[in-house]
């Protein structure tokens, strides 16, 4: 701890388990993006997923809504500080996507329309911890938030959570994302406070 | 990018607008930062709790001049809001508060881009924007850049951060300045009064083919609607760069 603000009291406050460190709650849902915000409908929306060789996987969205849809309740934490908790979103497992899919890729690349993209080990992404969500509080997701739908990973800061998914590329090596490339953490552990590089 | 918190001072503040005022920080340990960058600041209450924020820098660095470790944020109060109320009613000068930075690589502007530069601010937004703004008036007084141009969208003259700076850059041509009054214009204001539209980019912006990188900053509804009307007007969206401001 540094020095004391005399006089600053901040906000009423109960603990919460459920909060990380250094979060503050919000029942807002604000939006952080890069650039303007692509407008893609749902006719026009495809995701590919490329692996290490280069095969090639598509689901447009007709495909993407034959595969398993489940509802997730999660909360969000956003490295600029909000967390919300208790979301509901509707959508399908990456676990789904790539159940015939035969890789020893260890990373991923989200790409998203748009341009943006983030890295992830695949690791993050397998064993129910990851989904294309296409639904939040029972409305389609709204072109702000990341409509028609966006790569949902809860459990990290939310700029990994890319809007506007349009697929995963499949790496053996890591490499940095638009925000990892500026001085954001690689990782991004909400509980352990990776917001930015060390470096 | 420096991840150390350092303790920061205040030496001076000024009032801006009835709900803004520019804090100026010394800060011991200062390598500079580049025109959009933020500047975390902590508060920590008696009972150790803490609060962090991020708030754009609004002044440019030069490492030439003395004032180099003065830092200036440029706040509104929000309503409601748990930072910025003490930072803006409370804090005052000789008071320290702890601050981490310069943070952010994406909505910043470098004296090296030699492109057009086209700025869109709402309300508050103006603060990173106005860092750009500063930062290029050298450049383009020596001819080396032309001249940035802003369009700068308030609710009223009254709540117009930097308005007479503003003007004074702009009678000198080092900005081209285009104010939009949303709810009430000057005595005399000859452009519509309302929200920045299809015509204000078209008049008061640079041409699609001029291929201008664009900053748009502010609330998140006025840069997803003046970025949307970017794109409408032909710019590409790989040329425009948005920060928006939650209302958190």
């Amino acid at each position: 701890m540094g020095i004391f603000s005399p006089g600053f009291t901040g906000r009423p406050r109960k603990a919460s388990e459920d909060l990380p460190p250094g979060q503050y709650l919000t029942k807002d849902f604000p939006v952080l993006s890069a650039g303007p915000t692509p407008r893609i409908t749902n006719d026009q929306w495809e995701f590919t997923l490329t692996t290490e060789t280069g095969e090639k996987r598509k689901w447009n969205w007709k495909a993407l809504q034959a595969l398993p849809i489940e509802t997730i309740n999660t909360d969000l934490h956003c490295v600029t500080r909000w967390s919300k908790l208790g979301t509901t979103w509707r959508g399908v497992s990456i676990d789904a996507l790539l159940a015939d899919v035969d890789t020893s890729a260890q990373f991923a690349m989200a790409l998203c329309y748009g341009g943006y993209t983030t890295n992830l080990p695949l690791t993050e992404l397998l064993d129910g911890k990851a989904w294309i969500a296409f639904e939040y509080d029972g409305s389609p997701l709204h072109a702000e938030h990341g409509g028609p739908a966006r790569l949902l990973v809860p459990h990290l800061y939310l700029w990994k959570s890319a809007k506007w998914i349009a697929g995963l590329r499949l790496m053996d090596r890591d490499a940095p994302g638009f925000w990892e490339n500026l001085g954001y953490h690689n990782h991004g552990d909400p509980w352990l406070e990776q917001r930015y590089s060390e470096a | 990018m420096a991840v150390t918190w350092q303790i920061a001072t205040v030496v001076s503040i000024r009032r801006e607008t009835a709900t803004a005022r520019t804090i100026v920080l010394r800060i011991p340990t200062w390598r500079g930062h580049i025109a959009g960058q933020h500047l975390d600041v902590r508060l920590t209450a008696d009972d150790g709790y803490t609060a962090v924020r991020s708030y754009s820098i609004a002044s440019s660095y030069d490492a030439a001049t003395s004032d180099a470790h003065d830092v200036e944020l440029t706040i509104e109060q929000i309503e409601d809001g748990e930072v910025s109320p003490y930072l803006v009613t409370h804090l005052s000068v000789g008071d320290s508060v702890e601050v981490r930075g310069p943070i952010g690589g994406w909505f910043v502007w470098r004296p090296q881009q030699t492109e057009p530069i086209q700025l869109i601010a709402g309300g508050s937004g103006i603060a990173p924007i106005m860092a750009m703004v500063r930062a290029s008036t050298a450049l383009v007084a020596e001819g080396a850049i032309a001249p940035l141009r802003l369009l700068y969208s308030v609710r009223s003259p009254a709540t117009a951060i930097f308005a007479e700076e503003l003007r004074g850059l702009d009678a000198r041509n080092l900005v081209e300045v285009t104010m939009v009054y949303t709810r009430g214009g000057p005595e005399g204001w000859p452009r519509r009064i309302g929200r920045v539209d299809a015509a204000d980019i078209v008049v008061a912006c640079w041409p699609p083919d001029a291929s201008p990188t664009c900053y748009v900053c502010g609330p998140t509804a006025f840069v997803e609607s003046a970025a949307g009307l970017l794109v409408e007007a032909g710019h590409l969206p790989d040329l425009i760069r948005t920060e928006r401001f939650g209302s958190v």
